[in-house]
């Protein structure tokens, strides 16, 4: 064998190696740096009265308290009307049609290019449908609408994917104690594809608790200084107050922007963390 | 307990029941879509009645809010463009990458430190990159480049690159993973390097899948809104200098909703009129994607 090309090809490989290695450092360094320039600006103006006042003009009083409020009334109704809406869908796709049929088909092709529609469409739509035409005016209510249909393709999948991993064996051992079709879907199915369905779920409603333009689209205020004691209520989130102070020219509001920033963080990593431990979890008992 | 027959017949009618609800929650997902294109269309289509198409895609001056009003998308698109092509030299070299090397390199427990910091980057909403593009890249730019404003397509960019850099990684690993072992160890047998295995086995071999996550990545840069809304910077003019201040489609759109506009306004139907190019730039990506995949699907 030729020494000089041999080892020619191996350097090749070695610098290639180098190469990938960067490219993987890239992710780690960019989120390293990210966390530094969020915490350095925003851990000084985090305190306990940030999180329980209103915003303000004046930044050192301004707080994040109608946020939090109105991101969690938001989120809750979008967990409560997405959930039923996106596991019923993948539960009458998975179980009541054949996978061939032309409705499964259409709803299926249907439900990807739904996925790749910009967030800032649903607002668009929302702004229209609930806004609009619902006359739900901008309320806590068409934002948690338009923030369910945008998370609807996300949840289905997430439960389509989760059904189909029940073996057949468990159903079919269930048909034959003489059960019917809804008694083996509450009864074996879904309990068995819970844990799979609430990971999906859990990850695709942080997702809209970080969601800024559909709800701008929608109207969710940047400056709101009530609490929303109703699904009526005119409403701001974490994100959008954020957004607001972000683009702001005044260095102290970029700095209580990184301090709300820390909140959303803290919340969103928390809700990630408890669909990796549902994960563990559920892939532990299938092995 | 023996059932009656009446038992049984009630059975079947919430059976029945359950099946029809439960069809009506699928057909949600249809009603969104017939929706969006009603809406969009329809105001869409008001729009045209009052503004000319021929102004509306080859005009250079966007000041649909001021006088005298004008129409031109030019600068929005190019604008949108300018994002697409600067995060894709971002996120398409570095996301490969470390689809490579995911996938043909990494020992198991850097993949156990490395995917959950992928799985991280990807769950950061997009206003916090916004945040960091504007307080942390923009000041580095600067730096380098006196000349930078403080509002820029490049930072904009680099920021929309590392959001989408988990998702191009991601699905190009998956598509790496699919390829069979048997091939891979074929050309290990035949004294390849891991390089000439990568190089001309593995990523010939998965080149549609790839190829399909660079659409889509793109597709995803051009919906991205709250990175450009707050550094891409609110000045629709047509350059293609990446350190100028631009406007990007989704940034009007996010610009003009912080306004309270009134329907049926010419603002209103505006805002339609940007958002039904922006639906059908992205739909026809998707597309695109899916046709990819479905052509080249190799059965092992």
């Amino acid at each position: 064998m030729n020494m000089k090309l041999y080892r020619a090809r191996h350097r090749k490989n070695i610098f290639f190696h180098g190469l990938l290695l960067a490219c993987i450092l890239f992710s780690i360094v960019v989120l390293g740096l990210l966390l530094y320039q969020i915490l350095s600006t925003g851990l000084a103006w985090l305190d306990w009265d940030f999180i329980t006042s209103m915003p303000s003009r004046f930044p050192e009083k301004a707080g994040i308290y109608s946020a939090l409020v109105g991101s969690i009334w938001t989120i809750g109704l979008t967990a409560a009307f997405s959930l039923p809406l996106g596991v019923g869908t993948a539960v009458y796709l998975e179980e009541y049609t054949n996978p061939k049929s032309r409705i499964n088909q259409i709803v299926q092709v249907n439900i990807a290019n739904l996925a790749g529609v910009p967030a800032i469409v649903y607002g668009m739509l929302g702004l229209a449908v609930f806004v609009r035409l619902f006359q739900f005016e901008r309320s806590i209510l068409a934002g948690a609408l338009t923030l369910t249909l945008l998370i609807l393709p996300v949840i289905t999948v997430a439960s389509q994917e989760a059904i189909k991993s029940v073996p057949k064996s468990l159903r079919e051992g269930s048909y034959s104690l003489g059960t019917t079709k809804l008694q083996t879907i509450t009864g074996v199915v879904l309990p068995y594809a819970m844990p799979g369905i609430l990971t999906g779920a859990i990850l695709a409603i942080s997702r809209a608790m970080g969601e800024a333009a559909p709800l701008i689209m929608v109207g969710a205020a940047g400056y709101i200084a009530f609490l929303p004691t109703g699904p009526m209520d005119s409403f701001t989130v974490l994100p959008v107050q954020i957004f607001n102070w972000t683009s702001r020219p005044q260095i102290e509001f970029q700095n209580i922007a990184s301090a709300g920033i820390i909140v959303l963080m803290v919340l969103l990593l928390s809700m990630n963390a408890v669909a990796i431990l549902l994960r563990n979890k559920y892939q532990n008992r299938m092995e | 307990m023996r059932k009656t027959s009446q038992d049984m017949a009630r059975l079947r009618t919430g059976e029945l029941v359950v099946e029809k609800v439960l069809m009506s929650f699928a057909a949600v997902s249809i009603l969104t879509t017939v929706a969006i294109v009603l809406i969009l269309f329809g105001e869409t289509f008001a729009f045209f009645r009052e503004v000319s198409l021929f102004e509306f895609l080859t005009g250079t001056q966007w000041t649909p809010t001021l006088q005298p009003r004008s129409f031109g998308i030019l600068p929005l698109l190019i604008g949108t463009m300018m994002i697409a092509i600067g995060s894709s030299l971002v996120s398409l070299p570095l996301g490969l990458g470390s689809a490579i090397y995911l996938s043909e390199y990494a020992h198991k427990k850097v993949r156990r430190i490395v995917k959950p910091v992928l799985e991280i980057l990807a769950g950061i909403p997009s206003i916090v990159y916004g945040f960091f593009a504007l307080t942390f890249i923009t000041p580095i730019l600067q730096t380098i480049i006196p000349d930078t404003q403080v509002f820029n397509a490049a930072s904009a960019s680099i920021a929309v690159g590392i959001m989408t850099l988990p998702m191009v990684a991601s699905l190009s690993e998956d598509a790496m993973m699919a390829v069979p072992d048997s091939i891979r160890q074929g050309a290990y047998a035949l004294g390849s390097t891991r390089f000439e295995v990568a190089a001309k086995v593995t990523i010939p071999a998965a080149m549609s899948s790839i190829g399909a996550a660079f659409v889509l990545a793109i597709s995803r840069a051009i919906g991205e809104t709250m990175i450009v809304a707050i550094a891409a910077g609110q000045s629709p003019v047509l350059t293609l200098n990446p350190l100028k201040s631009i406007q990007t489609m989704t940034g009007f759109m996010v610009n003009i909703s912080l306004g309270d506009i009134q329907q049926g306004t010419l603002e209103f139907k505006t805002l339609f009129a940007v958002g039904t190019m922006l639906f059908l730039l992205t739909l026809l990506m998707n597309l695109v994607a899916r046709a990819i995949i479905k052509k080249n699907r190799e059965v092992y």
